[in-house]
């Protein structure tokens, strides 16, 4: 079933995700993704996260398809102008994928291949609208497609920007254009989501909270210093350099912040970025 | 030479919708020259304006108006009137739109699509501000061309990476465009502008249409060719 089936049936949708390999060795990726069959609603595959190059979203999420696994197709407009977008929607909904996140993509200078040609033809909005199009019949000039694909769009958002109504100006543009569900950007203040959440409410769309798993205090620093809208409070930081134990601290934190804003929103996104091993823990411990 | 063309005048009357008392700027440079924003084409502006119930308040046809640090000393005679103004209606290229946005707090409204730069940037230095997308876009993002200041040329609103109205990508040196955008209509009170989805960009409007490949420097570089192949 979709991420916007399983909200709109009251169920709290839970997702994690794994980053395909730099290669073609996918053994590990899809023993991570085995370790969530019946703990996960559905799992996303990043679209060459930090524009580091790497095997791509689409036929890894083909292949969780096959091995009977939600895949949620992560499609960013860094690498592909609209011809490609509207073709991989295409070539997702024939493998049997609907649930797409559309993403902006970070600046290509930012990953492994600075010398690249950032493409941004369309932004996030107009994927979206693109995406809605083609469900249509009809592709973004107009054209009658030969059976139309149907999926389930969902959008990102961050919390924690400041300022935060350019976000979410943003996210009602995304609501307008077709998101159905919303992920959102890591989040450590259970107070602070509250309130987003109020702010939100009016759009009344599904609304899954961003985990971050804390590898280390050292994470959490680096990411207050370089993520946009992430913040870690210091009584984290702190937990994370005292626990004897790092990983089943890391995994009850994520648990606790879970636990915290469960009953604010109608799902979570759990990001373990590199722990994914962990991620049965941490639902485990949430009790979800 | 900055060759722009004007707007549909439909297209601008929108822009002008709920605002009475329009101050006009045109230039005495590129846009005089391609006819879309000298003395006669601000004059026949202010009379269409009029015939459409607007009060025009004044108009200044300034020489290079996109020499930002003129701009504020040309247009300072004028400064009741613009103060009175609801908006400014800027008739020349995105450079003219953003040098006068950047010095008067008011809404600046632009009245033509620049559809090539003829190898000019205009006279306010430093920074690319027209991509010649051939479909301006600032009247929607405060007088700041999103093509130009944000580094993904998003046109939808901020991604997700600005930190501190700074952008992801080398912030030391760069801001967030959308971040300056949203102060920019926050200020003017205009925020509602943000809330309007804009249409995926028709690149295909940054191509000169032939008619305009048939003259001006074209034509000239043409001859030269053709010259020197004898």
């Amino acid at each position: 079933m979709t991420i916007a089936e399983l909200a709109n049936q009251g169920k709290f949708v839970i997702t994690a995700e794994v980053g395909p390999p730099k290669g073609v060795d996918i053994r590990e990726m899809l023993e991570n993704a085995e370790l969530m069959r019946g703990k996960v609603d559905a799992i996303n595959v990043t679209d060459q996260q930090s524009s580091v190059m790497r095997l791509g979203s689409l036929p890894v999420c083909s292949l969780l398809k096959e091995r009977g696994l939600e895949p949620v197709f992560q499609m960013t407009c860094r690498d592909r102008n609209r011809i490609a977008l509207q073709s991989d929607l295409l070539g997702a909904y024939t493998l049997g994928i609907q649930n797409v996140l559309c993403l902006t993509g970070d600046f290509v200078a930012l990953g492994d291949h600075p010398q690249a040609k950032g493409v941004f033809d369309l932004d996030s909005v107009s994927l979206l609208r693109a995406a809605k199009n083609l469900e249509q019949g009809r592709d973004m000039v107009g054209n009658e497609l030969e059976g139309a694909p149907s999926f389930c769009l969902g959008a990102v958002v961050t919390p924690g920007a400041d300022p935060l109504e350019p976000q979410l100006i943003k996210l009602e543009k995304k609501v307008k254009a077709g998101a159905q569900f919303i992920q959102t950007q890591a989040v450590y203040e259970p107070e602070k989501f509250e309130s987003f959440m109020k702010a939100v409410a009016y759009l009344n769309v599904p609304i899954l909270v961003g985990i971050v798993l804390l590898r280390s205090a050292g994470m959490a620093r680096f990411m207050n210093k370089n993520v946009a809208g992430v913040y870690v409070p210091e009584s984290l930081i702190d937990e994370m350099e005292k626990a004897e134990k790092r990983m089943q601290k890391s995994v009850e934190i994520a648990a606790r912040l879970i636990t915290d804003m469960k009953s604010l929103c109608q799902g979570v996104h759990i990001m373990a970025i590199g722990m994914e091993k962990r991620v049965p823990e941490v639902i485990e411990a949430a009790g979800l | 030479m900055i060759i722009s063309e004007a707007k549909p005048f439909p297209e601008i009357l929108k822009s002008l919708e709920g605002e009475q008392r329009i101050f006009i700027v045109g230039c005495k440079g590129c846009a005089e020259a391609c006819q879309t924003g000298g003395e006669t084409q601000v004059l026949e502006m202010a009379k269409q304006l009029k015939q459409e119930g607007k009060t025009i308040v004044g108009h200044s046809v300034v020489d290079f108006l996109c020499d930002k640090a003129l701009v504020k000393f040309k247009l300072k005679p004028h400064e009741n009137a613009i103060v009175s103004a609801d908006s400014l209606l800027v008739m020349t290229c995105g450079l003219g739109v953003q040098a006068t946005a950047a010095v008067v707090d008011k809404v600046t409204h632009p009245a033509c699509n620049v559809i090539n730069v003829g190898g000019s940037r205009g006279e306010w230095r430093g920074d690319e501000r027209c991509l010649e997308c051939g479909d301006c876009l600032l009247d929607y993002t405060g007088g700041i061309c999103p093509l130009t200041a944000c580094t993904k040329s998003l046109i939808n609103g901020p991604c997700g990476g600005a930190k501190d109205g700074r952008c992801e990508f080398e912030p030391e040196s760069r801001e967030c465009g959308w971040h300056l955008i949203y102060e920019r209509l926050k200020k003017l009170g205009n925020l509602d502008k943000m809330r309007v989805i804009l249409d995926a960009k028709d690149w295909s409007k940054m191509r000169p249409p032939q008619d305009l490949r048939s003259t001006i420097m074209w034509a000239l570089e043409r001859k030269e060719k053709e010259a020197s192949a004898k």
